[in-house]
């Protein structure tokens, strides 16, 4: 997609919304430039992508740069609460706010399998669109690839997102320290739920909702408020003991929390209880953990409060001891009737193709 | 959430555990006979709040785990055939055979198909006409109705490209011949729940009898686990020995009858291959005469080759010794060490219901690290 602009003696037809996607518009001729016009350029539009040279350039920006990139494969692309467009601004964006940083831009990679219909490939876009629209990013470079019939499973998208970290901000698991409470921004497991649900057609799939959302807002709005956070992670594939795991991991240290205090709604819990499946693997994509000092608790969680995606926030555990060796690292999880269990990394895939 | 959260009662479980302490006077074995019993076990910590005179040991009731290293290297085999779609539950795939398992089989490009219920290989076989469907029935009592009703099913519509591979077992002849082995240690059952809402809990009156061990049918949340322990106990220390029913919200006297018929259309009694135990009479189902045009090793028997050196399990596994309720998993050497769920030696460490997966999952550092 971001080839230089040439002359074009004629003017092509726009692109019908009937049409499907041929292995020409992957081919960089006309067909590609055309596809690039009406749908990416038509949804995208700003003046760093309109451009259309080899590289966006960005202006510089004050404060260190966080970069990341994500690869979005869900099946199916339409699920309750999103599709995989708003999935692929909201997954990298969020990997961003977790460092601290502000997202300025994102770049879009699109893998496409021939005969997807172009409606279905312009109704993504223009969800992925308003999505980064809604959340102040900038889509600024692309590139579009097809692949034979087959070859692939409709669309798959790539985002890397770059982001600005402010001065005095410094969040990650080198700061998690004993004593230091764990917070979880919201009920667990929903999206991963939802998208099995409606692949499989279950029927409970009416009561499940993907938490798919932007994080930005409240970790900035938390930032400004100038608490002491150490570090934060967002709930994405293998679920809330996935993520403590890592962190525990790279700390290294012990953290326990409590089965009472870790909140799953009704219909999440009821369908994994009838799929043999544990929510704290679940994936989430609106979600994620804070490690903060106890002193400054009460004041994250009456901000985390204010904010639609984190209004269930709620204090599960603590970090026990820190400083420790890798392979003295553990989590483990406090029954409700007193007892512990080891909360470990999950064995296998439990979900794929949930994101 | 109503009808989980009464059964898993932080009150109800504390009350249940000291009575159970308040009752036991004398050290009492009790086997859980259920694979998913074993699990919430481990997974709420149940056996922690016992008193130190009851030891709980975890039997056989896991039908992945028992399922004989031979019909896993023949589903292997048959899942590498060009033209067969290879239906299975998704926990056997990860099963070790001699040399492979279902899941390195379908990265080497064999169709292997996780299904959640045998009636999705009838559709399956149905859009599919040009490709041979073989479905892994694997499982005890409780899912063999609705595998006799997919045979069924395919019987009625003449499907002529579905079969089955039959590794279904049955519970109360491994119950007898744990009882009846000169090691035995078992002196009360928890019998598995969901066995008994299908097939009614008489047939085990006479076990209970000719060995005198109490038998309590018992659900699988913490509070009818816990329930069943103190019925079981009670028993033992009154010295009686009857079948008592916990799990009277699922089980009644007579089971589901038409579950029972319709296994009994299907299915008759055969001689099966335990893994890790060894040959039990009558202790599996085999097709009866009228529906073996759908037995998968009679269709393709001439089509794949078993080698005399396959059908060996790992030396060092000790999974034979952990479903007889000999061992704790976590008294096996190769324990978390040679043996994980990511590098199993046996299907034990692999199962959802397997005792080795649970204690690896909710216990496995601190064992290890003992």
């Amino acid at each position: 997609m971001s080839q230089n602009s040439f002359f074009e003696p004629q003017c092509p037809l726009p692109l019908a919304s009937n049409e499907t996607i041929r292995l020409a518009h992957g081919g960089g001729g006309h067909l590609m430039q055309q596809l690039i016009q009406d749908v990416f350029l038509e949804a995208f539009s700003n003046s760093y992508l309109n451009a259309l040279q080899d590289s966006a350039v960005l202006p510089a920006q004050d404060g260190r740069l966080a970069m990341t990139t994500d690869s979005y494969v869900v099946q199916p692309l339409f699920f309750p609460g999103g599709d995989i467009g708003s999935l692929a601004v909201h997954g990298t964006i969020n990997d961003l706010a977790m460092m601290g940083a502000i997202p300025r831009y994102l770049s879009a990679g699109f893998i496409l399998e021939e005969g997807l219909p172009i409606a279905t490939l312009k109704q993504v876009v223009s969800s992925m669109a308003k999505t980064a629209q809604d959340c102040g990013v900038h889509i600024v470079c692309g590139d579009t690839k097809v692949v034979d019939r087959g070859k692939g499973d409709q669309i798959f998208i790539n985002t890397t997102g770059v982001g600005v970290i402010p001065r005095s901000v410094d969040i990650g698991p080198h700061r998690l320290a004993s004593g230091d409470r764990i917070i979880v921004s919201g009920d667990l497991g929903a999206h991963g739920m939802a998208v099995l649900s409606q692949r499989e057609g279950l029927e409970f799939s009416g009561d499940l909702v993907s938490d798919s959302a932007p994080l930005h807002t409240v970790i900035t709005d938390l930032l400004n408020h100038n608490l002491v956070i150490h570090c934060l992670r967002d709930l994405t594939r293998g679920g809330l003991a996935s993520a403590l795991n890592e962190l525990a991991t790279a700390g290294p240290c012990t953290m326990t929390i409590e089965e009472s205090r870790i909140p799953v709604s009704n219909p999440v819990r009821g369908a994994c209880e009838i799929l043999g499946l544990d929510p704290l693997y679940v994936a989430n994509e609106g979600r994620f953990v804070m490690f903060l000092p106890p002193a400054d608790v009460d004041e994250a969680l009456s901000i985390l409060h204010k904010h639609t995606v984190s209004q269930e926030a709620v204090d599960i555990g603590e970090i026990g001891a820190a400083e420790l060796t890798p392979h003295q690292s553990l989590v483990t999880l406090r029954t409700k009737y007193g007892t512990h269990r080891i909360l470990d990394f999950l064995s296998g895939e439990q979900l794929p193709r949930i994101c | 959430m109503k009808h989980v959260d009464e059964f898993r009662d932080p009150k109800a479980v504390q009350t249940l555990s000291m009575e159970i302490h308040q009752i036991a006077r004398h050290p009492w074995t009790i086997m859980e006979v259920c694979g998913g019993q074993t699990h919430s076990i481990v997974r709420y910590g149940l056996d922690r709040l016992l008193p130190p005179e009851i030891t709980l040991i975890h039997g056989p009731g896991c039908p992945v785990c028992v399922t004989p290293i031979e019909l896993i290297d023949t589903a292997c085999e048959l899942a590498k055939l060009p033209d067969v779609i290879f239906c299975s539950f998704g926990d056997m795939l990860r099963v070790p055979g001699t040399h492979e398992d279902l899941l390195k089989i379908k990265a080497k490009g064999g169709d292997v198909r996780i299904i959640y219920s045998p009636l999705d290989a009838i559709a399956i076989a149905k859009t599919n006409p040009s490709r041979q469907v073989v479905i892994f029935a694997v499982g005890f009592e409780t899912t063999a109705p609705a595998q006799a009703m997919a045979i069924l099913q395919a019987h009625r519509m003449n499907l002529e490209n579905f079969f089955v591979l039959v590794a279904h077992v049955l519970v109360p002849p491994a119950m007898e011949s744990l009882l009846s082995a000169p090691q035995n240690r078992v002196q009360g059952f928890l019998a598995a729940g969901h066995v008994c809402t299908i097939m009614g809990y008489d047939m085990y009156e006479p076990i209970c009898k000719t060995y005198q061990v109490p038998i309590v049918v018992t659900g699988f949340e913490p509070v009818d686990i816990l329930e069943g322990v103190k019925m079981v106990v009670h028993q033992l220390e009154e010295g009686r020995s009857v079948v008592e029913n916990q799990y009277s919200r699922s089980v009644h006297r007579a089971g589901n009858l038409e579950a029972q018929k319709i296994i009994d259309e299907v299915f008759e009694p055969s001689t099966r291959n335990w893994r890790g135990i060894g040959n039990i009479p009558n202790s599996g189902f085999q097709l009866r005469p009228t529906f073996g045009k759908f037995d998968a090793l009679q269709h393709f028997q001439h089509r794949i080759h078993l080698t005399d050196a396959a059908t060996s399990p790992a030396s060092e596994c000790q999974s034979g010794k952990i479903l007889q309720g000999l061992m704790k998993p976590s008294e096996c050497s190769a324990f978390g060490t040679q043996c994980t769920p990511d590098h199993p030696l046996g299907a034990p460490m692999v199962s959802s219901e397997g005792a080795c997966a649970a204690y690896f999952r909710y216990r496995h550092s601190s064992v290890v690290r003992q």
